[in-house]
């Protein structure tokens, strides 16, 4: 271990083949809000309807409690709280990469397409086949590759253009908003209530496959970004400056934005469309810190945040109604962005 | 990237061709734009007269002429001009101010992904509507109207007011952000009331798709004067917008004055993105890819991509309410539906040719 400079922490791995680069801001940062979100996450399963202390929760977890106990928080509440975290990371970390890519910082999944072909293929399941649960899931999962795949295939024409892009992937959103509009107008209304939850972004009735979707994702794609990361840094210069610096900078995005896609797939395959999540996680942790890194594992704890205090809000503030977490995500997130924007705006901080 | 076209390095300088020098879009020169201009003419005329012979109630083309030019109240007559008539213009308007309003926003936010709802109108347009349908029991198609205007016109003040706070003004990141933020947090609010409130969302799903048989006469001949005067602010700044695409520091020392010209490219983006959802619901597609089309085909000056919008989006919006009237009849399909599915293949096929004029 090295110290490197004042800002960074340089970790070696043996015989320095193997180098990160930590910034120390960043790590504090990112540490401090995945504490927070965990705290977050252990709060939302003492409260509800059926409120536990602290004390019977860890009880319940070690093993103990009674069956009821047992089956809110164990059943209920953990695959919910679980899941919340893991989408929510998933998302920012989507976002973050896909605003990357793109220099732009209106860019996320929802814009290039990718939520819309899972609300597709998650409403033709719900509307057309009446199907619950884990076919919604699938439907979802199937609908947001087949979409991926359409948007890279168009847009991909000797490596990736983030312009090209962002504008296929508008066209593909707007093509599947139209078709999803179309099976919200020819359903019959009470299939439509069903949709227009799952369209919000709900974490209700979670289980441990969805807990398993998202782990999995996040297995996979959190290695792939620490390789990845600095290439994405990189992308940040703009094309010229990438391209010179790296050689490479066409097919150079194209992992990244593959990576970016899985992710937001999956976590809406498993929680839903929850919107502005993506979009305003990154930017928020932008206007957080001076420097300009990668800045994924910030984004990733604030979206995982962002999310779980979602959820508890829209269970807690409406009840005995229970609404769905993506009604609660733009009231909690967009606060706090117009907040720094105004602030940044004073300081001369714009960017 | 262009590849091909921008060289590295030099983006901005290519951002704007020269005087005389041939632009970067698919019609070379000039002349050819020109000609492009009135083909463009002839396709909305054509439009416009498909539009008043189809429906369940076919007509003939002299029929309608003569419904429009001497009616003497036969029932072709009346369904020309009580039904035809209306929905062919609120289709005139709406794509009018949805194309430009799409323009002026794509320009002086130098964002693709600006449309007319990037200042919150479409999204304050649709909250005011729910709470109209869920609070004041607003029933008629016709009384969300000036909810929607209100609500339009109010979250653009708001989202202009919170991008320009402090010093800086309202540079094109942080209008675009507080949109953006703003957008979702009205959104939410919207979601929630037609989650708690039933009767509202089955409503409200009807309303979101957007079509053009709502305005009647009376609203039209209000809504038109504010389209008029929306579009002459916006051709106003035209040469405006283009110094700007060459970044802040340029525009200013080309003596552009940024603050004005983002004020009165805000207030036109109001009066026609307003108006527009306003007569015809949130269609966000046309507002958004229009001025899209119109930079592939006559490249980036925005004295040619502002007539370009302001024939091309009413055509395009137009034609696809035909279509929706006879895609699946004797049903009618909502023109918000048609313009995506049937526009947005058109539109991809567009943007992946390998010349692409960027913003």
């Amino acid at each position: 271990m090295i110290p490197g400079d004042r800002d960074a922490l340089v970790l070696r791995g043996p015989r320095a083949r193997v180098a990160f680069r930590l910034g120390r801001r960043s790590t504090a940062l990112a540490a401090a809000v995945w504490l927070l979100a965990g705290g977050v996450a252990v709060l939302s399963l003492t409260l509800g309807r059926f409120d536990i202390g602290v004390t019977g929760v860890l009880r319940v977890l070690g093993g103990g409690g009674s069956l009821i106990e047992y089956d809110v928080v164990v059943r209920n509440r953990l695959p919910r709280a679980l899941t919340g975290l893991g989408a929510g990371a998933a998302f920012a970390l989507s976002g973050a990469i896909l605003q990357r890519i793109a220099a732009n910082p209106l860019v996320s999944p929802d814009v290039i397409g990718v939520n819309a072909g899972a609300a597709f293929g998650a409403l033709t399941v719900l509307t057309v086949y009446g199907g619950t649960g884990l076919h919604t899931a699938a439907g979802a999962l199937a609908g947001a590759a087949a979409t991926a795949g359409a948007i890279f295939a168009l847009s991909a024409r000797r490596g990736l253009s983030g312009y090209r892009l962002v504008l296929v992937g508008v066209g593909v959103a707007a093509m599947l908003t139209s078709a999803v509009s179309f099976l919200l107008t020819r359903t019959d209304y009470h299939r439509v209530l069903a949709a227009s939850a799952w369209l919000t972004g709900s974490l209700a009735n979670r289980s441990g496959l969805h807990v398993a979707i998202v782990t999995a994702t996040l297995a996979v794609a959190v290695p792939v970004l620490v390789v990845l990361a600095r290439r994405i840094r990189l992308l940040e210069l703009g094309d010229d400056l990438a391209g010179m610096l790296s050689g490479r900078t066409g097919s150079g995005r194209l992992a990244p934005a593959a990576v970016a896609v899985v992710l937001a797939a999956m976590a809406t395959a498993a929680a839903g469309p929850i919107g502005f999540v993506a979009l305003v996680a990154p930017q928020i942790v932008r206007r957080l810190l001076p420097d300009r890194g990668a800045l994924l594992a910030p984004a990733a704890a604030l979206g995982a945040l962002l999310v779980v205090a979602a959820d508890l809000a829209a269970r807690l503030l409406f009840t005995p109604v229970e609404l769905p977490v993506g009604v609660m995500t733009g009231v909690l997130g967009a606060p706090v962005l117009l907040y720094l924007l105004a602030r940044a705006n004073r300081i001369g901080h714009t960017g | 990237m262009t590849g091909a076209t921008a060289p590295p390095g030099n983006r901005h300088a290519t951002a704007l061709p020269a005087p005389g020098e041939p632009g970067r879009g698919l019609l070379p020169g000039r002349a050819g734009r020109a000609a492009g201009l009135v083909l463009a003419g002839l396709a909305l005329a054509a439009a416009c007269a498909l539009s008043l012979v189809t429906g369940n109630y076919t007509l003939s083309f002299t029929d309608a002429a003569s419904a429009v030019a001497a009616p003497a109240g036969s029932e072709a007559d009346r369904i020309v001009w009580h039904v035809r008539v209306p929905r062919t213009a609120t289709g005139v308007l709406a794509g009018i101010g949805l194309g430009i309003a799409g323009a002026v926003m794509q320009g002086l936010t130098r964002n693709p992904l600006a449309g007319p709802g990037i200042l919150g109108v479409n999204a304050g347009a649709a909250f005011a509507v729910v709470v109209a349908m869920s609070v004041f029991q607003v029933g008629a198609l016709t009384g969300y109207l000036w909810y929607s205007f209100a609500g339009a016109a109010l979250a653009a003040v708001f989202v202009y007011a919170l991008g320009s706070l402090g010093t800086g003004g309202a540079t094109p990141v942080k209008l675009a952000l507080a949109g953006a933020a703003l957008s979702a947090m009205v959104g939410s609010a919207t979601t929630a009331i037609t989650l708690l409130d039933a009767s509202a969302l089955d409503d409200f799903r009807f309303w979101a798709v957007g079509s053009l048989t709502r305005a009647d006469t009376g609203q039209l001949l209000v809504a038109a004067p504010a389209v008029l005067i929306g579009a002459c602010l916006a051709t106003a700044v035209r040469r405006e917008l283009n110094t700007v695409a060459l970044g802040e520091d340029m525009a200013r020392s080309l003596g552009t004055r940024l603050a004005s010209t983002r004020a009165l490219a805000a207030v036109s983006v109001v009066l026609l993105a307003g108006t527009a959802t306003a007569i015809a619901g949130p269609i966000t597609f046309v507002g958004l890819v229009v001025p899209h089309i119109a930079r592939a085909l006559t490249g980036p000056d925005y004295r040619w991509i502002m007539p370009w919008c302001v024939l091309l989006a009413p055509a395009v919006l137009v034609l696809a309410d035909v279509l929706g009237r006879v895609l699946i009849r004797p049903e009618q399909l909502q023109v918000g539906i048609v313009t995506g599915l049937i526009g947005a293949p058109f539109f991809v096929h567009l943007v992946r040719r390998r010349k692409l004029a960027q913003l």
